[in-house]
């Protein structure tokens, strides 16, 4: 569900690069869209899945899954892919973070839980932070313990500060400002006061607040 | 020109103790197996991996292997580890890091790229905004118990940039769909990835190819590596495995 409405913001003719996690369902949302996938791994217009017959060794993503390709597809190698990635052509980049701060910070990475400090796999996800101009966080609201994960300052190690643009979770769609994070949409029935109650950082009510389409 | 070598043992005879290898591929897309089975037989040891995105994780064997034998001094990769904690705390390698056995230095997997075309194209350093105002912006994410040294940054456009540098390696090893006794390899799909880059950046590139075919056959603007930057070829069959990971 966070994934629809994610995908909804995406414009048609945007290059998009999906990350890890919840982002990687957007991919279900946008087929017959006229959006392209890009895979860090070096390809353009990444198809869905491959299953069974259609498994090819050599053709996989960033997630390690077994993908198909798309009529227009082309193959690139890891200089070209972040040629593309760091020189800013991919047009809306999408993160399954862990926590998102205040002043756009997101934290990507989850080191933390196993112990090794900052010592952990990094991927791609600094590079796909730091060159789009379109940063959208697509994660759960809250902890499995109910704990905000949009949080004032990130208490797991920043993988960018100050880049993201939208925040979609189960609960709202929220809006990265210099004056602060703006409230613009609530799942359907909850109030604003139920979506701060789960948020660290102060929430700007839209004026046009309204529930999700979904 | 004639690179082909008509055995690993022979195409690694002068591969010693202590030396670094970059390793290309990404998971289990472009992994030269049989090279890193090579390494395992070999025996060499106090070696500098250094990796594009989880190589070893696309090879389980050989990284047991190479973790048992006690094989790896230090580890150079973006994604070392499995991504699930729980099997990444029964992972062999990932216990060693832990235990100070094995040093590993992390770096975003762009940089890393980056490191790898900056050494095979003679540019020493590079300023990149990848990773200000995360933890790699200080100094190199590393277990090492000597304190890395601070990375310098400045500014361009009022925007910060990190100085990062070129990485060179003693050898590297590719893996190709198809190669020629000149040197110049063809991938297929996303098995190139890391391949080309690394080519480039090893002194003494050893590229293990599925199809070993005349000087000729891959049409020459088909070709993604040229040979100038092969040194030796060694033709292997197709590898056969399940893609899996966690």
């Amino acid at each position: 569900m966070i994934a629809l409405r994610t995908s909804k913001e995406i414009r048609d003719g945007s290059y998009v690069n999906l990350g890890i996690g919840i982002p990687t369902l957007i991919s279900d949302w946008i087929q017959g869209r006229d959006i392209v996938l890009q895979s860090e791994i070096g390809m353009l217009k990444t198809g869905p899945l491959a299953f069974g017959e259609e498994v090819d060794q050599d053709l996989i993503n960033a997630s390690c899954q077994a993908v198909t390709e798309l009529r227009g597809a082309s193959y690139f190698d890891i200089f070209e892919s972040f040629n593309m990635i760091r020189g800013g052509h991919i047009d809306v980049v999408v993160v399954g973070a862990y926590q998102g701060g205040g002043k756009g910070d997101c934290a990507v990475s989850s080191n933390c839980a196993r112990g090794m400090g900052a010592i952990g796999g990094i991927g791609g996800s600094m590079d796909l932070c730091a060159g789009t101009t379109n940063l959208f966080i697509a994660m759960e609201h809250t902890t499995r313990d109910g704990e905000p994960r949009i949080v004032r300052e990130l208490t797991y190690p920043a993988t960018a500060r100050g880049k993201v643009r939208m925040v979609f979770t189960d609960l709202a769609v929220i809006e990265v400002t210099p004056p602060g994070l703006i409230l613009k949409e609530v799942f359907p029935g909850l109030s604003p006061e139920d979506i701060q109650s789960v948020t660290e950082p102060v929430l700007i009510v839209a004026e046009d607040l309204k529930e999700m389409e979904l | 020109m004639n690179k082909v070598f008509p055995s690993t043992e022979e195409a690694l005879a002068d591969l010693e103790d202590g030396a670094t290898i970059a390793i290309a591929g990404f998971f289990f897309a472009g992994v030269p197996r049989v090279l890193l089975e090579a390494i395992v037989a070999k025996g060499v040891k106090n070696l500098v991996l250094a990796c594009g995105c989880g190589a070893l994780t696309g090879a389980p064997e050989e990284r047991a292997q190479l973790v048992r034998n006690r094989q790896i001094r230090k580890l150079i990769d973006s994604y070392p580890f499995y991504r699930s904690a729980t099997k990444g705390m029964e992972d062999p390698l990932e216990q060693a890091v832990r235990a100070g056995e094995i040093e590993v230095e992390i770096y975003p997997m762009g940089t890393l790229a980056e490191k790898y075309r900056a050494a095979g194209a003679g540019i020493p350093a590079f300023y990149t905004p990848t990773g200000v105002g995360s933890p790699v912006e200080e100094r190199v994410i590393s277990n090492s118990p000597v304190p890395a040294v601070s990375k310098e940054s400045r500014m361009f456009d009022e925007r910060q940039y990190i100085l990062e540098l070129a990485l060179h390696t003693d050898f590297a090893f590719v893996h190709a769909y198809q190669g020629d006794s000149e040197g110049n390899l063809r991938y297929r799909k996303t098995a190139n990835n890391f391949n080309h880059v690394m080519a480039t950046a090893g002194r003494i590139t050893i590229a293990e190819v599925e199809n070993l075919v005349k000087p000729g056959e891959i049409p020459p603007d088909e070709i993604h590596t040229p040979g100038i930057y092969v040194q030796r070829v060694l033709k292997v069959p197709r590898p056969e495995y399940k893609i899996a990971f966690g």
